[in-house]
């Protein structure tokens, strides 16, 4: 492992302070590296924000004296929305770089392919972003901690305001892979359990980043539903936005929507937003609890920009971790996962704990309504939905993860 | 009954929002015989241009003459910027081997992906909607659209337009003669270099024109040039090369297809349950396998007149001079000694180029001696991925007996692929390839129950340790080149050879050359397979990406970039683009504009591959 000549220098500096041998002070003052590897190239938009917030919470981190002294630092990688690469830069990262644990991850088989390696591996792994319901359950690990409210927690949410309407015709529309597919599979499980009697009568699953939005909607509107379910997002979503406003798919119609309240998919669709739509998302502007309005002034600070749900994600990661380092006061990989089992830290969202039974956080969500408001989109009448209660039973849990986990 | 007509409908305005963007590509490609990938990032820049100038400059305020002077007068730069390239670029390369373009092409595409996010940001842009076109038609009681309707319109319009264009006028006369026989015309003494650029011009700026319309339908995002170009291809190959009336009732046909599958409802068969509807990104492959096979080069097209273009004989493979044979033996050496020298890092970066010098080698012996370009090499490595993870998971198969099911998969898939694809040649069979390939891959994405779906399979470590796997490789490497070089020089090799300069003759002294090909299809198939299992083990899971298109680009990549006609260009070019690629990530956020231009700077200063640049010097200095 290589020291840079800047923390030789700050290393000499605390040297006079500390009087102790110069290779002692070495391990104690070297600073503990955090390997995470995203899809920067390919998913810019979400993760760019993320990354503000990562770095925004690395600094106070250091600014507040670090890790028993030590600095915190992060090496980031770009893995171009590939699996195989993803595991490449782990790799490199614990090889060449000497990390002392891996973190990141947007989509879902990338944290998946991520979270194999470190199982075998041993090493920590906090996986930010991805919300696959694996992760933490049918391939969960020991090393593997996953932050943001999975698919299963999202579709919980939206069936609990889904089932007070009173409509039993349902259709959904979700993008074709595994988050799409769980997505809908949940609240159509979830909302018949309920709300016995629904129906749901036709599902759409285009290809994602592909929608054929025309035809989509016509579709949908041929089997009449009186509600919809959209788990679609980003450029599928203001295609099927625009085509269903033109073509009235949405009126007189409930729809509940996963992911649309957060800015980082209601904003760009400008004065089209949708309104009266049940969402789960992130109405940023208007939580006033002390930890989100310290975070965003922070953030604004910082970045003259305001947080995206990505930049909360990147930086509850990282608080996530400096809590844990400074509970278990050790980068050893087993200790830090011990660490990390049942961890309680306070988020811009408020407490939260990474559960021992599944190592899912029980970080929550806001779930509103959007509304247009001088020609933007924004939630009202919302709520945080804290995470802890959307996930199933212990037992259910434990009998979904594999015994050697 | 409504609910018919307005899909039919849906259809045709798909319909034409993909004529124009393939409509450019075709004449391109009629012309110049550029496979022009890089055409999907002009239909990008002409959407981010024509956002730029109908919104974000608002510059005539929004009204009708803001948004349609905004998309043709960004259609019109982008035509300029098309020139640029074929000026500085494409020109200096039109005498390199067949598809070396593509790779100066493939350059563009990268450096275009960075500087798109550079100037216009990450987030999705959400363009203006037509002035006046707001609102929706009642047909039949079910609202449709006025812009769709408009860009139902457009579509014929332009393809009218066209057709004028290309019958009316002296230009057009002197393009639709330069498609039927380039050295014909140029020995008319028409200057083929202007023609060139005008055409070029011509099919960046409907490719932009394309882009452009999409803004009242799409966010303007960084994903829209890869998006559009698979189907931009298969709609000129369907349609067939150069005819442009083709590629409108291909764009017909297959927008169409899929509006209407959306309608079918589930059904079981077996207890299996089959989702037609959900199958969207399958039906334009499909429709393309099925035409090629039935006509071979596609609805409207004509056979390229084969009389001229078998002159150019591929320069005969000699044997290895003694200089390069000991420089081959030092560097098997080298690697055999590397776990000595080399950290845990090394040796995984040297482990996974070892892979990729396999997969290399197995996609040059089907280019080089073969002659036939494979767009879906992907597919066989793939293949062979899943053969040894699915083996692994489902039979509990140890690492072994997953090294013979990856590359006997893979084989069995080119014996059955192959058959279809040796019936073809060119750029039809290397489209039939790709097919074949986005087939594999749908499978291995959309059978969830069996492949884990995008999510994968997981927990496919090998049973030996870092050192083991690095010799491992580093054996499969070896002894796969120096086979597939032993059929080279075989006499099989030579019948393959034979047919790829002149299948007329081979078939004259009695090679069967279809057969040859098949085999040597099989072949490579199964050497890609044998790369793909190791590669599974080594990264310990397989996803449906090891046989999506990137990997298919990037083993040709490494063949182009090394150079096709030499035995050790692939070898050198998987080193280097492996190589470029590994170091660059790491090093900067922009490595796609720094790889990009790389590849750029290669192609200029290598137009023979860079392997194929040595050999040239070392045929000179021999004075041969």
């Amino acid at each position: 492992m290589t020291i840079k000549r800047r923390e030789l220098l700050a290393g000499t500096a605390a040297a006079g302070v500390l009087l102790g041998s110069p290779t002692i002070l070495r391990a104690q003052n070297a600073p503990i590296r955090i390997g995470e590897i995203n899809s920067y190239s390919t998913q810019a938009a979400f993760l760019g924000p993320y990354r503000n917030g990562w770095n925004l919470a690395l600094d106070e981190a250091n600014a507040s004296g670090g890790i028993d002294g030590r600095r915190l630092e992060t090496l980031f990688r770009d893995d171009a929305g590939k699996p195989e690469d993803a595991v490449r830069h782990a790799g490199e990262l614990v090889a060449a770089e000497k990390v002392d644990l891996l973190a990141g991850g947007y989509l879902s088989n990338i944290g998946l392919a991520i979270a194999g390696y470190a199982k075998q591996n041993k090493k920590l792994y906090v996986a930010s972003e991805p919300l696959t319901d694996a992760i933490v359950w049918s391939q969960g690990n020991r090393y593997t901690f996953r932050l943001r409210p999975s698919t299963y927690m999202q579709a919980a949410m939206l069936v609990e305001e889904a089932a007070k309407l009173p409509i039993t015709r349902w259709a959904t529309i979700a993008p074709n892979y595994e988050y799409g597919q769980s997505a809908v599979k949940w609240f159509k499980e979830l909302l018949a359990k309920k709300k016995p009697g629904v129906q749901f009568v036709a599902e759409q699953f285009p290809a994602l980043g592909r929608i054929d939005a025309g035809a989509t909607v016509q579709a949908i509107a041929a089997a009449n539903p009186e509600g919809i379910f959209n788990v679609t997002f980003g450029a599928d979503l203001a295609n099927l936005v625009r085509q269903g406003n033109t073509r009235g798919l949405f009126e007189r119609r409930a729809v509940a929507s996963v992911l649309t309240g957060e800015p980082e998919y209601l904003d760009p669709l400008a004065d089209e937003a949708p309104e009266g739509w049940i969402v789960t998302g992130y109405p940023w502007d208007k939580v006033e609890t002390a930890n989100h309005v310290k975070f965003r002034n922070a953030y604004r600070a910082k970045f003259n920009d305001y947080p995206r749900l990505g930049s909360v994600v990147g930086y509850d990661t990282v608080n996530a971790i400096v809590t844990m380092l400074r509970k278990g006061r050790s980068t050893d990989t087993e200790k830090m996962v011990d660490a990390m089992e049942g961890l309680k830290f306070q988020s811009a969202f408020g407490d939260v704990e990474f559960r021992k039974v599944d190592h899912q956080a029980t970080l929550g969500a806001f779930v509103g309504k959007t509304k247009l408001v001088n020609g933007k989109g924004t939630m009202v009448d919302w709520r945080y939905a804290d995470g802890k209660d959307y996930l199933p039973s212990d037992a259910e849990v434990a009998a979904m993860r594999p015994k050697d986990s | 009954m409504s609910a018919l007509v307005v899909q039919f409908l849906n259809g045709l305005a798909s319909a034409s929002a993909l004529f124009l963007v393939a409509c450019g590509l075709s004449i391109i490609f009629g012309v110049s015989r550029i496979v022009n990938f890089a055409h999907g990032s002009f239909y990008m820049l002409g959407a981010y241009l024509a956002w730029t100038l109908t919104r974000g400059l608002g510059w005539v305020g929004y009204g009708p003459l803001g948004f349609w002077g905004g998309i043709l007068i960004a259609a019109l730069i982008v035509g300029l910027i098309g020139v640029l390239i074929e000026l500085v670029l494409l020109r200096r390369i039109y005498q390199a081997p067949e598809l070396f373009q593509l790779l100066a092409t493939f350059g563009v595409v990268l450096v275009v992906q960075d500087l798109a996010m550079a100037i216009w940001g990450a987030q999705d842009l959400l363009g203006p909607r037509a002035p006046g076109l707001r609102g929706a038609f009642d047909v039949m009681g079910q609202r449709f659209p006025e812009y769709e309707m408009l860009l139902i319109l457009i579509g014929p319009i332009v393809l009218g337009l066209l057709w004028l264009l290309f019958n009316r006028t002296r230009w057009g006369t002197l393009v639709r003669a330069a498609t039927a026989d380039r050295e014909m015309v140029a020995a008319l003494g028409v200057d083929q270099r202007k023609l060139f650029t005008s055409v070029f011009f011509v099919g960046t700026f409907l490719a932009a024109l394309g882009g452009g319309l999409q803004l009242p339908r799409e966010p303007v995002q960084l994903h829209m040039d890869m998006a559009i170009i698979a189907d931009a291809f298969v709609v000129v190959v369907v349609g067939g090369m150069g005819s442009v009336g083709g590629a409108y009732l291909a764009a017909l046909l297959i927008a169409q297809l899929q509006a209407f599958m959306l309608l079918v409802p589930d059904f079981e068969i077996a207890g299996l349950t089959i989702s037609i509807a959900r199958m969207t990104l399958i039906p334009s492959f499909l429709v393309m396998a099925v035409v090629l096979i039935l006509r071979p080069y596609g609805l409207l097209g004509k056979a390229p007149s084969h009389a001229r273009t078998q002159a150019s004989v591929e320069p005969v493979v000699r044997a290895t001079p003694p200089i390069l044979a000991k420089l081959g033996f030092a560097s098997v050496a080298a690697m055999i000694l590397l776990p000595l020298i080399a950290d845990e890092y090394g040796l995984m970066v040297a482990t996974e180029i070892l892979i990729f010098v396999l997969m290399a080698a197995s996609l040059h012996f089907m280019m080089g001696p073969g002659g036939m370009a494979s767009f879906g090499h992907a597919a066989y490595f793939g293949l062979g991925a899943y053969g040894a993870a699915l083996a692994a998971k489902h039979f509990n198969a140890p690492m072994e007996a997953g090294l013979v099911a990856g590359p006997v998969l893979a084989a069995l898939g080119g014996i059955l692929f192959g058959w279809f694809c040796v019936r073809l040649s060119g750029v039809y069979l290397a489209m039939l390839t790709l097919a074949f390939a986005q087939i594999v891959w749908s499978i291995a994405f959309q059978w969830v129950a069996v492949t884990g779906g995008d999510n994968g399979v997981l927990g496919v470590w090998p049973s030996i340790g870092k050192t083991g796997f690095f010799y491992l490789s580093l054996a499969f490497a070896v002894i796969g080149v120096l086979l597939l070089r032993r059929a080279i020089y075989s006499p099989f090799g030579y019948a393959l050879r034979g047919a790829r300069d002149s299948a007329l003759r081979a078939d004259a002294i009695g090679i069967d050359v279809k057969r040859v090909q098949w085999a040597a299809f099989a072949i490579a198939a199964s050497f890609a397979g044998s790369a793909g299992a190791l590669f599974a083990y080594f990264k310990g899971s397989v996803f449906p990406t090891y046989a999506a298109i990137p990997k298919s680009v990037d083993a040709l990549m490494m063949v182009l970039l090394g150079g096709v006609q030499t035995i050790s260009g692939p070898l050198v070019g998987a080193i280097v683009y492996m190589g470029l690629h590994e170091q660059l990530v790491r090093v900067t956020e922009l490595w796609r504009l720094v790889l990009g231009i790389a590849i750029i700077a290669l192609v200029l200063a290598f137009p023979q591959g860079i392997a194929g640049f040595a050999a040239k010097r070392f045929a000179k200095e021999d004075g041969a």
